[in-house]
């Protein structure tokens, strides 16, 4: 394992940078847009409250790879030039977002309704009271399973390699298929992956456990 | 329009039912077995025995943080190089599916349990129950109710990450579908559309019987 490791060390690199390229911005993205669903699906307004829930309940229920795959084979007959790796960013992002909308939604709803009845009675509008009393108090429930999220895109963006999206899985699998050391090669891979991933999910134990302890039931 | 009344031909819908077939067989043992497993690992964790809990713990948290297509490519192809056992696809699917659900379900049911509040063991035990009697009585009860809508969307996932299994050529709808769109370019998205909507359907009514269940238990 460890003269794979060190033989083929530059493309587990390159493997590297484009998994952590394609979860940090499909991270960006999908916070984007799991924020605008997390608030379609809170509105008062019934319209807008039917979208979000439409949407995060088909992407919550389609596998990742249909939606990937769409980007990468259907879409380039409409869109020119969509590499595997922007199509593989954009189907995480809209994955995630269902997840992500899903968190906020759980976060902002644990905030104790009388803050936004006691912000609005104080004058605010409602997307003031949204943007300064209630979703500050939410982003502390919300960040470490946000964390988690995150670590599931790291791991997720592994469907990478199905769309010629060069990540570490892409690269393993071609470094399989030269030397023939499946079993070095991936487990390889495997430390790689948990390199990223473990560190940041123990701090998300942390944090949940910690932060628990100080808002006490 | 043509291209979807020509892609939808009863030859092409039943070789997808067949795939869905295969997903859903694959899905079903996969759950019960990495349920099963789930719920030992998960219980060995909760215990706290010494050195044996801790190193569980580890492994969980080890296969939890890897990506299932990995350990799905480790079980087809790391296998037979490693310990020489060369699983078919099927056995290679439920297999890495299983090792990766049960951590999942370990960690889930191992929160569950110690969500219940300590002092309903300590009056269970105080009142004459065994520790097994209390656990089965008392706090797994009061665990479940909280414990199934997570494990019913981790069953959602397994259904939808068995897709994963593609790579591997296991004859599931997702593969099924990609044969039939790589007969003729014109099916690819009517074939896209079959996809979303029949993972739609068997995943939706799965996730419905977690608030069957809930309010059963309830």
């Amino acid at each position: 394992m460890i003269s794979i490791l060190t033989t083929y060390w530059p493309d587990f690199v390159e493997g590297l940078k484009y998994t952590l390229s394609a979860s940090i911005l499909a991270l960006i993205g999908s916070l984007i847009i799991g924020l605008i669903f997390a608030l379609f699906v809170i509105n008062p307004l019934k319209p807008l409250r039917v979208i979000g829930h439409v949407y995060i309940e088909i992407f919550r229920n389609i596998p990742l790879l249909v939606v990937a795959m769409f980007f990468y084979i259907v879409m380039p007959q409409f869109i020119p030039h969509l590499d595997g790796f922007t199509a593989g960013t954009i189907g995480l992002i809209i994955y995630t977002s269902a997840f992500i909308a899903e968190t906020i939604r759980a976060g902002i709803e644990s905030v104790d309704l009388g803050q936004m009845e006691a912000a609005r009675s104080n004058g605010m509008t409602y997307l003031q009271a949204m943007r300064y009393i209630v979703l500050p108090q939410a982003l502390k429930i919300v960040i470490p399973p946000l964390g988690n999220q995150f670590v599931n895109l790291v791991k997720n963006s592994s469907v990478l390699a199905f769309l010629a999206g060069f990540d570490l899985m892409y690269q393993g699998n071609l470094i399989a298929s030269t030397t023939f050391k499946t079993t070095d090669t991936y487990l390889a891979v495997g430390l790689l992956y948990l390199i990223l991933t473990m560190p940041l999910s123990y701090f998300m134990r942390y944090l949940e456990k910690r932060w628990s302890q100080g808002t006490a039931e | 329009m043509q291209n979807f009344i020509d892609a939808y031909s009863w030859i092409n819908l039943r070789f997808l039912l067949e795939g869905l077939w295969v997903t859903i067989y694959v899905s079903a043992i996969s759950v019960v077995l990495s349920f099963i497993i789930g719920a030992i690992l998960g219980f060995i964790r909760y215990m706290k025995i010494k050195y044996v809990s801790a190193i569980v713990g580890f492994l969980i948290d080890v296969i939890r943080n890897l990506p299932l297509l990995l350990i799905i490519f480790f079980m087809y192809f790391g296998l037979p190089s490693t310990i020489g056992v060369r699983l078919s696809t099927v056995n290679a699917a439920i297999v890495a599916l299983t090792i990766f659900e049960s951590a999942m379900l370990a960690e889930i049911i191992r929160s569950g349990i110690g969500a219940v509040d300590i002092g309903q063991m300590e009056a269970a035990r105080s009142n004459g129950m065994s520790y097994l009697q209390a656990m089965w009585y008392i706090i797994l009860p009061q665990a479940l109710r909280r414990m199934v809508p997570p494990i019913v969307s981790q069953f959602v996932s397994l259904v939808k990450d068995s897709s994963l299994a593609t790579i591997i050529l296991l004859p599931e709808l997702m593969f099924h579908s990609q044969v039939i769109y790589g007969q003729n370019t014109n099916y690819m998205i009517p074939m896209f559309v079959a996809l979303a909507v029949l993972y739609f359907i068997v995943c939706f009514l799965l996730s419905q019987l977690s608030h069957l269940l809930a309010r059963k238990l309830g």
